[in-house]
């Protein structure tokens, strides 16, 4: 529901407070709390998820939760509940060298900048809290937050594994910004517009009216968004700023309890963008595939989170499939593979628009 | 509502601004320096200029911001001397800051202002992009090049000697 709606329906329901702007800013903390609550069980359900997929993966059970008394419900249902209770309860460590005020910060501006990108993501026809003109560029410039959080949280640690990490996923990040940027440019070219709703609009007609499915050159399009979204949310195999093997944690390693869950939030909060953008973009947004069947408001909640999560299990298929890459062969892929092609793409399209549009 | 909004997002500007200047140590000046273009870009915002605010955070926080904060983290810890920011010949700047400050407030005060339009306009991304490609193109293009030349210049400079 977005905030103009949102606010006519409270001007309409509460007669007496109407034309008040303390019902404008109800309209704006709602919404908020509401996308907090999303997020939230966001993570909790991908955590549990990607337990779930890499044990499978690994012929192993994952959480069970067997025996008596307290145990985390049929098939650990419960396991990543009780892992974020026993978060909030550990003790919050601040290392004494560290740099304090940033230390602390780092995971809010993190947070932050995956919390105001979930606000452009169009769940349903009206369900967006904020269906902007420039949506989808809105979301590409606010992922720039993360980066700033991740060298933050890096640089206050006063730990050399975290500088280290800090200093990849930035480099990292903001190198996957551009072929990520320039695969949107082609949808942008096919729809002509920035909008989140103009793009999903422009896809309606079921399956082969997708993006993805309109042009080979939007596929290949598809494609690159997809590899560059996976090196944006650090996940195997371009999780070289977190490597365990080599820096303990990255850029996480001094932090603990809530501020440490902080960033798995947003995390998995990232996933969420990045995958709600591909689904919007080249996947009909939550548009049925099946043109007129099950396309009313609620199933398109249902087509848009559904559509993202199949995404996301692709995602964990490829973390726990391939090994992580070295740093140079992670830049090479990026500026010597990806970009050439998301350049020749855009003017791939440019040629079948003029021939075929 | 909407003037509280503007004052709130001008104070966080002019302030995060100030502590640019003032911080002692350059990487909260770093920091402050986000709120700063965060602020401007939410001034864009209420001149309804909705794609420059998003050009402003990508280019402004997410390029040259990311950049000075690699630059600091790149040399302070590593290097062993302390890299902190002083302000000297602080008289000296005062009377200039001074002097600027009632040419500006004088200028600000003759110049003819446009009204602020109170409806949002339907279409600005493409109006941008019509103006660009008819009316301006000349200086966009020699602005691509002056980028395009600093590109090249930045490799160079950038590369191993063979």
């Amino acid at each position: 529901m977005s905030v103009d709606l949102l606010y006519d329906w409270l001007n309409e329901s509460i007669p007496f407070l109407s034309g008040n702007s303390l019902l404008l800013l109800l309209a704006i903390v709602i919404p908020a709390i509401l996308l907090f609550l999303v997020i939230a069980v966001n993570a909790i359900v991908l955590v549990y998820a990607e337990r779930k997929v890499s044990a499978f993966m690994q012929d192993r059970v994952g959480p069970m939760g067997q025996g008596v008394g307290l145990h985390a419900g049929k098939w650990g249902m419960l396991q990543t509940v009780a892992d974020a209770l026993k978060l909030i309860s550990k003790e919050d460590i601040i290392p004494r060298l560290a740099d304090r005020k940033l230390f602390i910060m780092a995971p809010f501006v993190i947070f932050v900048g995956a919390f105001i990108a979930v606000i452009a993501l169009p769940f349903g026809e009206t369900l967006i809290v904020a269906d902007m003109n420039i949506g989808i560029f809105y979301i590409l410039a606010v992922s720039s937050f993360g980066v700033i959080g991740l060298i933050l949280a890096g640089w206050s640690s006063n730990n050399k594994w975290s500088l280290y990490g800090g200093m990849r996923s930035a480099a990292q990040i903001i190198s996957y910004e551009i072929p990520a940027g320039l695969s949107l440019v082609t949808v942008i070219m096919l729809t002509g517009t920035l909008s989140m709703q103009g793009i999903i609009q422009y896809q309606s007609g079921g399956l082969f009216d997708w993006i993805v499915f309109s042009s080979p050159f939007s596929f290949i399009a598809f494609i690159i968004y997809f590899i560059a979204a996976i090196a944006e949310t650090n996940r195997t195999p371009f999780d070289i700023p977190e490597a365990e093997s080599e820096l303990v944690g990255g850029f996480h390693t001094e932090y603990s309890g809530m501020r440490w869950s902080f960033f798995f939030l947003s995390e998995y909060a990232n996933m969420l963008v990045v995958n709600g953008v591909a689904v919007a973009a080249f996947l009909g947004g939550w548009q049925s595939p099946i043109p007129g069947y099950l396309n009313s408001p609620g199933w398109g909640v249902f087509w848009f989170i559904s559509k993202i999560l199949v995404l996301v299990f692709v995602m964990m298929w490829v973390r726990w499939t391939f090994p992580r890459l070295r740093v140079d062969q992670l830049m090479d892929i990026c500026w010597k593979y990806l970009l050439p092609i998301a350049l020749f793409n855009i003017f791939g399209v440019g040629i079948w628009t003029l021939i075929f549009g | 509502m909407s003037e509280l909004a503007f004052w709130s997002v001008a104070f966080v500007t002019v302030a995060s601004a100030g502590m640019v200047v003032f911080s002692g140590q350059l990487i909260y000046s770093a920091i402050a320096l986000l709120f700063t273009l965060l602020g401007v870009a939410g001034l864009y915002i209420f001149l309804w200029a909705d794609f420059m605010a998003g050009v402003q955070v990508m280019v402004y926080i997410g390029g040259i911001l990311v950049l000075i904060i690699f630059g600091i983290m790149l040399t302070h810890k590593i290097v062993s001397v302390k890299i902190s920011q002083s302000n000297v010949q602080r008289k000296l700047g005062a009377v200039v800051v001074g002097i600027f400050l009632i040419f500006l407030t004088s200028s600000i005060g003759d110049a003819p202002w446009f009204q602020m339009v109170t409806t949002e306009p339907s279409e600005t991304v493409r109006t941008v992009g019509r103006l660009l490609m008819t009316k301006y193109l000349l200086p966009f293009e020699v602005a691509s090049i002056l980028l395009l030349g600093s590109l090249i210049g930045a490799a160079m400079l950038s590369r191993k000697e063979e």
